[in-house]
């Protein structure tokens, strides 16, 4: 009885919750909404600490945090969010820590391919962006499963980079634009006029070519750098680094990221008109 | 009012603080592309303090640790033009206040060893204005180096330029030109002008060169690496192309497409004060929440 009424309480608490949520979303859709928010999910290790839990821990309740932001974003309607999950400067940290990372993917990719995963929920399209090559076979493979099963989805998309860092995929970028320009040019390379390359060569070989480029980049934890995340794409993009870390992360930064936009649309729009 | 992310930390003398020196030991089995990157951060630009000994005989300001200072500095000059207009001036008054903003940070640098200063003088998106204004920008620039190419030289300042010059005015290239040889042997500082400048454009250039040197048989596109693109950005006038920090002045909370390859692992620092009126206390300011950062490089 007692853990029936606790179930009521949990649920009732969760439905007001959610009828807040669209309240303030319909308050904030009277103004422009971002197409694409990116996040940079700092400070797990920082959290587990802080908590004193194990060090992979922090990254179990950062995957909760992640799906919560997940939920606000679609239900805000962003079509586009993506999400730094593993760089390859990651790769330098302590094996086990590495090890167990992976395996932590690895089991939550396979969970996004779940029925009731928010993938599901929200017809969300799931792209992997980053050298998957670097990646063990089975983390590779779960990956590969979770692109096609989530491939005919279209009402939203989500990019997870793994193994990703914007240089190596600049770099990618350029090797396969060069490539593609000597094929253009022939067989007989020797003699043709030069390759002219411009902005949109180079962009259409962005791994990130599936998106368009951020409005927001959110990181965590108040750490105010790029570190190597969308480089290339963040030209344009509003920056928003709240100190909470990620695993504290909350609705209200979302709002609050959103209305910084916001405020910085209009303020871009009367900047543009004084020009 | 725009929310900012920066911390003011005033160190009193008396305290000397230790941040950890983060680990950084690498991954053989990083793939050869990212690898070749890895290596030079960490052996180059990666860690200004494990090479202090370029600020050996410099003044250090009071409260700031000599072996944190930063190498490579950038700043996007932002705010010239709304500076004015708060003072019902014209907006050539803001670019004038902007240019001795300029050289105060010159001088500061100098005074403090930091090694290069880059600056966003003018972006390739800046063309969009008012041709009035760009055209006084442009004479600014003129006037402007003209009157300090003397100061340069006396204070051991080597002037390069990155971007397209070749979209301005003739005698404007030919004098830009003239203050990169006088000054090309230079080497407190190295100050680096962005003008007509993009991020963007810095890496497609690079890939044209690239392009180039795959259709002439000098590299095959499977040798292209980190390290072969960023010889060919705009950057390769200095061995230190990655700045250790970037002040945006005027509370814009965004690159802009200034050095985005650059920018990989700069701390960012953003401020509402505008451009001209950026002086020694808010460069402290900057540099003391520089110091307080831990930079981890992704370990």
């Amino acid at each position: 009885m007692g853990k029936q009424s606790s179930n009521l309480a949990t649920q009732l608490i969760e439905g007001l919750c959610s009828f807040l949520r669209r309240c303030i979303c319909a308050i904030l859709s009277a103004g422009s909404l971002p197409r694409h928010v990116a996040f940079i999910m700092d400070g797990n290790r920082r959290y587990a600490k802080k908590q004193g839990l194990l060090e992979g821990d922090g990254h179990r309740v950062g995957f909760t945090a992640l799906m919560n932001m997940l939920k606000y974003c679609y239900e805000m309607n962003v079509k586009y969010v993506t999400v730094y999950a593993f760089s390859i400067e990651n790769f330098k940290r302590r094996p086990d820590e590495v090890q167990s990372t992976m395996q932590l993917i690895q089991e939550k990719i396979e969970s996004l391919l779940e029925k009731e995963s928010i993938v599901n929920q929200y017809g969300v399209r799931v792209h992997f962006i980053g050298n998957l090559k670097l990646l063990s076979k089975p983390v590779r493979l779960a990956a590969e499963r979770a692109m096609n099963a989530t491939a005919h989805n279209s009402r939203a998309m989500l990019a997870i980079c793994i193994a990703y860092t914007s240089t190596d995929e600049i770099t990618n970028s350029v090797e396969e634009t060069c490539k593609e320009k000597m094929n253009e040019l022939g067989g007989n390379a020797a003699d043709s006029k030069e390759p002219l390359i411009d902005v949109a060569d180079v962009e259409k070989h962005m791994y990130m070519a599936v998106a368009p480029d951020p409005d927001i980049i959110i990181r965590s934890s108040g750490e105010t750098r790029l570190s190597n995340f969308l480089l290339w794409q963040s030209a344009s993009s509003l920056l928003y680094t709240p100190r909470a870390l990620w695993p504290e992360i909350r609705f209200y930064h979302l709002v609050r990221a959103i209305l910084d936009f916001q405020r910085n649309l209009a303020s871009l729009e009367t900047k543009l008109k004084q020009c | 009012m725009v929310s900012l992310q920066f911390r003011i930390c005033f160190i009193p003398s008396h305290l000397k603080l230790q941040l950890p020196v983060p680990r950084r030991s690498l991954d053989l089995k990083l793939p050869p592309r990212a690898l070749s990157s890895a290596i030079k951060a960490a052996t180059v630009n990666g860690h200004p303090g494990e090479d202090a000994g370029f600020l050996r005989g410099t003044a250090v300001p009071a409260g700031l640790r000599r072996e944190s200072m930063p190498r490579h500095v950038a700043v996007i000059m932002d705010g010239n033009r709304r500076w004015a207009r708060m003072r019902g001036l014209p907006v050539g008054s803001g670019y004038e206040a902007g240019v001795r903003a300029l050289r105060r940070m010159v001088e500061l640098c100098c005074k403090w060893g930091i090694r290069v200063l880059t600056v966003f003088a003018f972006s390739s998106d800046n063309w969009f204005r008012p041709k009035v204004e760009v055209d006084v920008l442009m004479a600014l620039f003129d006037r402007g180096l003209r009157e300090e190419l003397q100061y340069l030289v006396s204070a051991d300042v080597r002037i390069s330029i990155i971007g397209d010059s070749t979209k301005l005015f003739n005698s404007l290239q030919a004098l830009l030109a003239n203050a990169m040889e006088t000054t090309s042997k230079n080497s407190k500082l190295h100050l680096i002008v962005a003008v007509n400048y993009s991020g963007r454009s810095d890496v497609v250039q690079a890939c044209q060169k690239l392009a180039v040197k795959v259709k002439d048989g000098v590299i095959e596109p499977e040798d292209i690496n980190e390290l072969v693109v960023e010889r060919e950005l705009g950057t390769n006038c200095t061995d230190f192309p990655h700045p250790d920090l970037l002040i945006r002045t005027s509370g814009e909370l965004r690159v802009s497409n200034f050095l985005l390859w650059q920018l990989a692992h700069t701390e960012l620092y953003f401020t509402n004060s505008l451009w001209p009126d950026f002086g020694e206390d808010e460069f402290l300011l900057a540099l003391s929440s520089f110091q307080e950062r831990q930079r981890r490089y992704g370990c």
